[in-house]
């Protein structure tokens, strides 16, 4: 579904991502881990061309993202995607937040869009909520409002970018949740996040980052029992101590 | 002088209304002239294009440091020499209104437009929503919540700015004050009832402007 291919950038003299090859299979769960600054969040913004790659190629269901010849809008409307600050559009309520893009994108009628808002706001648990704006909602409550906007386009994969790292520790669980019950109905996911409890129960793979470059790319199990690169096993006797 | 004559200001008032007339189709000519040029070079200013840029930024920085004043000589007096014909008085003021005005209205739409955070953008790009989509349903709505109330605030300084015009024998609200103030000799009461108006128009704009500010507030 996803292919990312020997993929290079700089910005300007600074190397951010070095010869990185990955890929995500149809229905498969991908996390992307690592420390700060190891360019996660830049790898997982080519996979939908918010950032350029300078050298290699990714492509999505067989679209090369970077060919000058894709439409890039019509690709990514097909890829949903949620943001460590989740970026809900603060003039719009929770519904309309949801329906802008199947309105303009997909040109949906009113109702048609509404009605599936409602649908999706119920499926992140948030029913009640579809006339507030984001500003009367609380971080995890606008997360989730963030992923029922994404999946409102029935993206054939989502990607997450740090999608709790933003909140109080008392509401990572209700969005950790929402992507295990997505993951758990056959999403195809990339997941940027530091919550190694979340992908020891629902990544099928592990990517591990530092300094630009993929340390290590193993299946699940592998990764948290016998993890092969130093780098990783120092990451995870950190990250796992408490 | 015996004591405080309201009496004149009654009597010249057909006059006073036709100054004050003056005044606001100057202000509200002003403001759509340097509104629209002022958009005009916001855009150019956020231009990919480095030489665009630099010519918008030149222009602001330019018309940022002459005083109003000399403009509305340059166009009234300096202009007039190259053209070879004069340029009627309210013609030249506001063409320097503009000019001038287009410098500040500009910088107030593109802070406006920048005061959106990036993440918006790739939040709209990411549904797949094109760039112009993006800039009039999500970007644009938050700019200008965002400006508003400067730009009401800068509304208000080119009335009272108008006043300038005295230079260039228009018959605006203060002109017209001072010539019933010289003709009657009654310069205290007319100076004072000018003051009165120019505060009452301009406090209330800046209350109005306040009420907007909360309720627009994001």
């Amino acid at each position: 579904m996803i292919a990312i291919e020997h993929v290079s950038k700089w910005f300007g003299e600074f190397q951010v991502l070095k010869d990185c090859s990955t890929s995500v299979a149809k229905g498969e769960v991908v996390v992307v881990c690592g420390p700060s600054g190891s360019g996660k969040s830049t790898l997982i913004k080519c996979v939908n061309g918010l950032e350029r790659i300078d050298r290699g190629e990714i492509t999505v269901d067989g679209v090369s993202v970077a060919s000058p010849k894709t439409s890039l809008p019509k690709l990514r409307a097909r890829i949903g995607m949620v943001f460590q600050n989740f970026e809900l559009y603060p003039h719009m309520t929770a519904a309309e937040n949801i329906m802008l893009a199947p309105l303009k994108v997909l040109r949906r009628s009113k109702e048609t869009a509404r009605t599936r808002a409602l649908e999706l706001l119920e499926r992140v648990g948030l029913s009640d909520f579809a006339d507030r704006y984001p500003a009367n909602l609380s971080g995890g409550q606008q997360q989730r409002v963030a992923i029922a906007r994404a999946l409102a386009m029935d993206p054939i994969a989502m990607l997450f970018d740090e999608p709790t790292s933003a909140l109080d520790p008392e509401m990572i669980n209700e969005v950790l949740d929402v992507m295990t019950s997505l993951a758990q109905d056959g999403m195809t996911m990339m997941v940027v996040t530091h919550e190694m409890g979340f992908a020891s129960k629902v990544a099928h793979r592990v990517v591990f980052m530092d300094q630009g470059a993929i340390q290590e790319d193993s299946p699940r199990d592998v990764f948290f029992d016998r993890p092969t690169s130093d780098r990783a096993q120092l990451f995870l006797s950190k990250i796992l101590r408490h | 002088m015996s004591g405080f004559d309201l009496g004149v200001i009654i009597r010249s008032l057909p006059l006073l209304l036709e100054g004050m007339g003056v005044s606001l189709l100057l202000t509200v000519l002003a403001i759509a002239g340097g509104l629209s040029l002022g958009a005009v070079l916001a855009v150019l200013r956020l231009s990919r294009l480095r030489a665009v840029r630099t010519f918008a930024a030149t222009y602001v920085v330019l018309f940022r440091s002459l005083p109003l004043l000399l403009l509305i000589f340059w166009f009234y007096f300096l202009i007039p020499l190259f053209l070879g014909h004069p340029i009627a008085g309210f013609d030249a003021a506001l063409i320097a209104f503009v000019l001038f005005e287009a410098a500040f209205f500009c910088e107030i739409i593109r802070s406006g437009i920048q005061s959106v955070r990036q993440g918006q953008i790739m939040a709209g790009l990411a549904t797949g929503l094109p760039y112009g989509a993006v800039m009039r349903a999500i970007v644009l709505p938050q700019a200008f919540r965002n400006m508003v109330p400067v730009l009401l605030l800068q509304c208000i300084n080119l009335f009272k700015s108008t006043s300038l015009v005295y230079v260039v024998g228009v018959r605006d609200f203060l002109t017209a004050a001072e010539i019933v103030g010289t003709r009657d000799h009654q310069l205290t009461e007319l100076y004072v009832f000018a003051a009165l108006v120019y505060f009452t128009l301009c406090f209330g704009g800046a209350r109005l402007v306040k009420r907007l500010e909360r309720r627009y507030a994001l």
